[in-house]
């Protein structure tokens, strides 16, 4: 375990260094400050749109976050040689693999705080300069709810994150590693209409292809309640519970079938 | 005991995509290597000196036989506790600096707090990074990066190192210093196993050789049993020697070569006397240069064996 710790502290110093990483943030802070400009242009609906756009630039951010740096977690290792170094140490490939893991999701786990705080910031700014009459009817402009919808996205992008390391174990291209592992996020969000493909097909094999798919991919748009969270609609404990431990569930498949396939590899 | 102990390994690759074919890159190489020598294993560019030591080092898993690193397997982790590595053309996380770097594999390794800062002080003032140690290693050069390569083998005092291409990227300086170092692990009691390609390096350090080509053992000992100490000739370079001289030594069975305007290269058989010839060239006016027993090198040796080795084939 302290092997595994080390691993996921280094990744961590290496990855908040990356300067993709502070574009991406950089980006996405700005994104979030326009949204009160855009705000500004549709009356009445100034902190919706301001919701609506800030969990959306978390999402989209951190997805970019989680592609961009998680690829690079062992493919641009074994692409640049510095694994070699590292696993002539008295470490073995699975505390190597787990630890790299851990160290990128704790770095999203800070960009998406850094986010959210801005996020919170800009809503407070909302609250303070728009008249009480403007936001009656509405949840409050720093609604906590939010922060199920923030927490949704952090564990969305954890199984993002397990997704890219996977790809990445068994292929020495982070291009590649990075077009499979938003190939899966895309066909990840179409999770109900693989389910219900039967309804809208005569083909009972296509039926049966995308039911299939539905449990075999993961499910990315289980995780979205970015809708409910900005109109203040409950969301029972019970999904965000299941939803959380599918997540943690296929996030650990994901992680135990690239360790089995670190294992055995050759670097060549 | 032996410090290295390899029986029979062998590694196939698969070659091609549509029709794969099987590629030797490691042929039935059995060696020994014993503790506190420096071991330098030699051969040609592809001859399988890195596939060698992947498989010394887990990074590949061999298709066939087995070796042991201080007694144990090497899939066994706690030897990697007593033993180091440098890879060939080393690289390593950019965004951190030679002492952040050092300090997370002293980590690995269990070293904590002032232990550990020490180490790595230490370790970097050796290789001669002392003053660059806060520098990011995106801004380091090739030769920079070969040291911090280096210092991260030795982070552990290993009681074993295995350097690949160690001099590789290395201004003349920096050879000399990397050569240096060996000999002081050497002293320290420390084995070396390093694969070059570079002849001088593996002569001036080494106490046993083996010669790798096209992926199996041409030839392993040590340098006297390899290139024994035989002269075969004198190289002899005059200044200022009169003309009649020269030619009385042509006819002696000596071969003259101009180098410059009065300068000469003679190129005298075993059977001349290079004290008489010295002596009479400095009474004749001239001045001696150089005089240099000319004697097999290992580079003869490789030639040979390189040549003899027959070319890998596909399965």
């Amino acid at each position: 375990m302290r092997a595994v710790l080390l691993v996921a502290r280094h990744v961590f110093k290496d990855s908040v260094r990356d300067k993709v990483l502070y574009a991406i943030v950089a980006f996405a802070l700005v994104l979030m400050a326009t949204s009160f400009l855009i705000g500004q242009l549709t009356a009445g609906q100034d902190v919706k749109i301001i919701k609506d756009l800030g969990l959306a630039a978390m999402s989209l951010f951190g997805l970019f976050i989680a592609l961009f740096i998680g690829i690079g977690l062992v493919a641009r290792e074994i692409d640049r040689r510095s694994i070699y170094a590292v696993l002539a140490k008295p470490i073995r490939r699975h505390e190597f693999i787990v630890g790299k893991y851990l160290g990128l999701v704790a770095t999203l786990a800070i960009n998406l705080i850094v986010m959210t705080a801005a996020y919170y910031v800009v809503l407070a700014y909302m609250r303070w300069t728009l008249s009480p009459a403007a936001l009656a009817g509405q949840p409050p402009a720093t609604d906590p709810r939010l922060l199920i919808g923030v927490a949704m996205i952090g564990a969305e992008l954890a199984l993002v994150t397990a997704v890219a390391l996977f790809w990445s174990t068994f292929s020495s291209s982070a291009l590649l590693s990075a077009a499979l592992t938003a190939g899966l996020w895309i066909a990840g969000q179409f999770g109900s209409d693989l389910r219900n493909l039967g309804q809208v097909v005569k083909s009972p094999v296509a039926a049966g292809v995308g039911r299939a798919l539905y449990y075999l991919l993961p499910n990315f748009a289980a995780f979205d309640v970015k809708a409910q969270v900005v109109h203040g609609l409950p969301i029972g404990a019970a999904y965000i519970a299941t939803t959380l431990l599918y997540g943690i569930a296929y996030a650990a498949m994901l992680i135990a079938a690239a360790v089995m396939i670190f294992s055995r590899r050759d670097f060549k | 005991m032996d410090a290295i102990r390899i029986e029979g390994l062998t590694k196939h690759y698969s070659v091609g995509f549509w029709r794969p074919r099987r590629y030797t890159a490691l042929d039935h190489l059995t060696l020994r290597v014993a503790e506190r020598e420096v071991f330098g294993f030699l051969g040609p560019n592809g001859a399988g000196k890195t596939t060698t030591l992947k498989l010394l080092m887990q990074l590949m898993f061999p298709s066939e036989g087995t070796a042991e690193i201080l007694g144990k397997p090497v899939g066994d982790v706690s030897v990697r506790r007593r033993i180091g590595y440098l890879p060939e053309h080393p690289y390593f996380y950019e965004n951190l600096t030679a002492e952040e770097l050092l300090s997370y594999f002293a980590s690995l390794f269990g070293y904590h707090g002032q232990e550990r800062a020490q180490r790595v002080s230490r370790l970097l003032d050796d290789v001669g990074l002392g003053a660059e140690r806060r520098f990011q290693l995106r801004k380091y050069s090739k030769g920079m990066l070969q040291r911090v390569g280096l210092a991260q083998a030795l982070i552990n005092d290993p009681e074993l190192v295995f350097l690949d291409e160690p001099m590789s990227g290395l201004d003349p300086i920096g050879r000399a210093q990397v050569r240096d170092l060996i000999l002081t692990l050497r002293d320290r009691g420390v084995t070396v196993f390093f694969s070059s390609h570079i002849l001088s390096d593996a002569e001036a350090i080494c106490s046993r050789v083996g010669i790798l080509a096209a992926g199996k053992l041409a030839a392993a000992g040590s340098l006297t049993e390899i290139v024994p100490f035989k002269i075969h000739g004198w190289d002899l370079v005059v200044g200022g020697a009169p003309q009649a001289l020269l030619d009385e030594l042509t006819g002696g069975g000596a071969t003259v070569t101009r180098i410059s305007d009065d300068r000469y290269r003679l190129l005298l058989s075993d059977a001349a006397a290079p004290d008489a010839i010295v002596g009479r060239v400095s009474a004749a006016g001239g001045t001696i240069v150089s005089l240099n027993p000319l004697r097999k090198t290992l580079e003869d040796f490789f030639m040979a064996q390189v040549g003899q080795t027959a070319a890998r084939h596909f399965d």
